[in-house]
């Protein structure tokens, strides 16, 4: 996903000489190109995220459109105040990149792992949230950012995101986009835990349940007409993203099922309070969370078999 | 002009029962020298205009007061400081036209001043950026960060004033978090630095008048909080107090001006 970034990146900068891009001196050997390319453009603040997004508050007042680049924990919550109390306040077009959400960086350990920058960020008002769940959807997401004037964060993965079958980089704001026809059950996934979702619903498949998916990478403060309308069809809905539910795609799920007095029983997968002290690999640390295909597949199966 | 803004200031506070008059007299000289003398079309929609960027945001009834002063605001809108609805409040709103940047939050100006500073460098614009901090605001790490970024990208059209009132809000500067020497602190960080009297006016021109060199520059200006009322200058008590009725006259008496 790193990778479409930067060459969707590439195209937008030959196209728009506002923008600008920002490190906070992390992105080595992905981001170089840009600082290649557009070596006016391009700015490495040093490791200081809080003065970074002081500097994109200035520059975007000024008429830039400043990209702020680093791991998601440190684009998103170092500098909260900051996109607080200038792009958000100002209602400026600052980007916020997160790079690796949820458990990308796993072998890091836990100040590496992203699980409430979904949840912060989409707390903001006027920010819009996006976690795209392939590298393709990626670059469409990024694209419809030139359409809006506030401000955005951008969760995206760290590289090796498989594209998620039957999306074919579709991405529309506010829009959630069926992957796969089902009736028994959706599931909703948010970000790279999509694909995880696709599996679980070949699992159930294979015992007899037909699971629907589909993939929200706008994570909106209210839910759109489409999401009201596509939750209204399931009287069994599962939301699934790698990062902390409350505040995150799950609430924003049980928010408007609450809202809309749906009649729908929900489930909501994602990270538990709790951070791992344990080491591991992206994967087992996302199962011990019950955030893998098998997991998810016995969590719809519960929901259905108790609704 | 520092006079005038003064007695706004004690009128306004009273009226509203604001605290935070020691913080807006003590920077009253400093924001009269800036806009009436040293910045270019400030408060203006001149592109090229000198941009002004309050980090210490809550003594902004200065700013206002210079701009009341200036004709850059109306009185009617000035007298609307903290009312229910108004833009006016204690922190600097940049929806109210004139104000580059809102603040409030401490050690947050320097850095948007320093994407100004930049973005100026960019469009190749002359307008230059003069942010007020205070001397208590360097205690905030980020002031660090963006004064490391303004002296590495040599931004010389950025000019801080430090006032250096030796207060905070809880008391002394020197036995809270001592950042003396202030001045050889900010040059060993790569900036011209300057100290001047932050009440002499001419003292104040000058320093600000210095041709500017490759670097960034700061001006430490030694001010006394509550300058001009006898009974708030010096006392930390002004961060916050307000004025009773009784109060507020002697303290515009004291302001007016002598026959």
């Amino acid at each position: 996903m790193r990778k479409a970034l930067i060459s969707t990146l590439l195209d937008m900068a030959q196209q728009d000489d506002r923008i600008v891009f920002l490190t906070a001196d992390l992105g080595w050997s992905v981001v170089d190109v840009f600082a290649e390319r557009f070596p006016g453009r391009f700015i490495n603040v040093g490791v200081a995220e809080a003065n970074m997004m002081g500097i994109a508050t200035g520059l975007a007042i000024e008429g830039y459109i400043p990209f702020v680049y680093s791991i998601a924990t440190f684009s998103s919550m170092r500098p909260y105040e900051q996109f607080r109390n200038g792009p958000v306040l100002h209602h400026l077009p600052v980007r916020v990149i997160g790079v690796g959400g949820g458990f990308a960086y796993a072998h890091a350990g836990p100040t590496h792992y992203a699980l409430e920058d979904l949840a912060i960020m989409r707390a903001q008002p006027g920010c819009t949230v996006l976690a795209p769940a392939d590298p393709a959807q990626t670059r469409s997401a990024l694209l419809a950012t030139r359409a809006i004037p506030g401000p955005v964060y951008l969760r995206v993965g760290k590289g090796g995101n498989p594209e998620v079958p039957g999306l074919n980089g579709r991405f529309a704001l506010g829009q959630p986009e069926l992957v796969r026809e089902g009736s028994d059950l959706l599931i909703i996934a948010t970000g790279a835990a999509a694909c995880k979702a696709l599996a679980a619903a070949e699992a159930l498949a294979r015992e007899g349940r037909s699971a629907a998916v589909a993939v929200l990478a706008h994570l909106g403060q209210e839910a759109s007409l489409e999401l009201n309308l596509l939750l209204s069809r399931f009287r069994v809905v599962l939301s699934v993203e790698e990062a902390f539910s409350c505040g995150g795609l799950g609430s924003l799920i049980a928010e408007t099922v609450a809202k809309r007095g749906l009649p729908c029983r929900l489930g909501v997968a994602g990270v538990r309070s709790s951070f791992e002290e344990e080491f591991g690999s992206e994967a087992w640390l996302a199962s011990r969370h019950g955030i893998d295909a098998a997991s998810l597949a016995v969590a719809g199966k519960r929901l259905l078999e108790n609704p | 002009m520092a006079s005038q803004m003064r007695r706004w200031i004690v009128e306004r506070a009273f009226s509203a029962r604001i605290g935070h008059i020691g913080s807006a007299l003590c920077i009253a000289d400093i924001v009269a020298v800036l806009w009436g003398a040293v910045m270019r079309r400030p408060g203006t929609s001149d592109h090229d205009r000198d941009r002004f960027i309050l980090g210490k945001g809550h003594a902004v009834l200065a700013q206002y007061a210079a701009m009341r002063w200036l004709g850059l605001m109306e009185d009617d809108y000035f007298r609307t400081y903290c009312h229910d609805g108004s833009l006016l409040g204690v922190h600097p709103e940049h929806l109210v036209p004139g104000v580059e940047v809102s603040t409030g939050s401490l050690g947050q100006g320097l850095s948007v001043g320093c994407g100004i500073a930049l973005a100026q460098r960019m469009k190749k614009s002359p307008g230059r950026v003069f942010v007020l901090i205070s001397d208590a605001e360097c205690n905030e790490g980020q002031v660090w960060e963006a004064a490391q970024f303004a002296a590495h990208h040599r931004l010389s059209s950025l000019v801080v004033v430090v006032d250096e009132n030796g207060l905070q809000a809880m008391g002394d500067t020197k036995g809270i978090l001592d950042l003396s020497p202030l001045v050889a602190r900010w040059r060993a960080f790569g900036w011209q630095a300057l100290e001047t009297d932050g009440h002499d006016p001419a003292a104040l021109l000058r320093a600000l008048r210095t041709r500017p060199g490759s670097k960034p520059r700061i001006v430490v200006a030694r001010t006394v909080m509550g300058k001009g009322v006898s009974f708030m200058e010096g006392k930390v008590e002004w961060h916050y107090r307000t004025l009773s009725p009784e109060l507020a006259a002697k303290a515009l008496k004291e302001l007016s001006p002598q026959p």
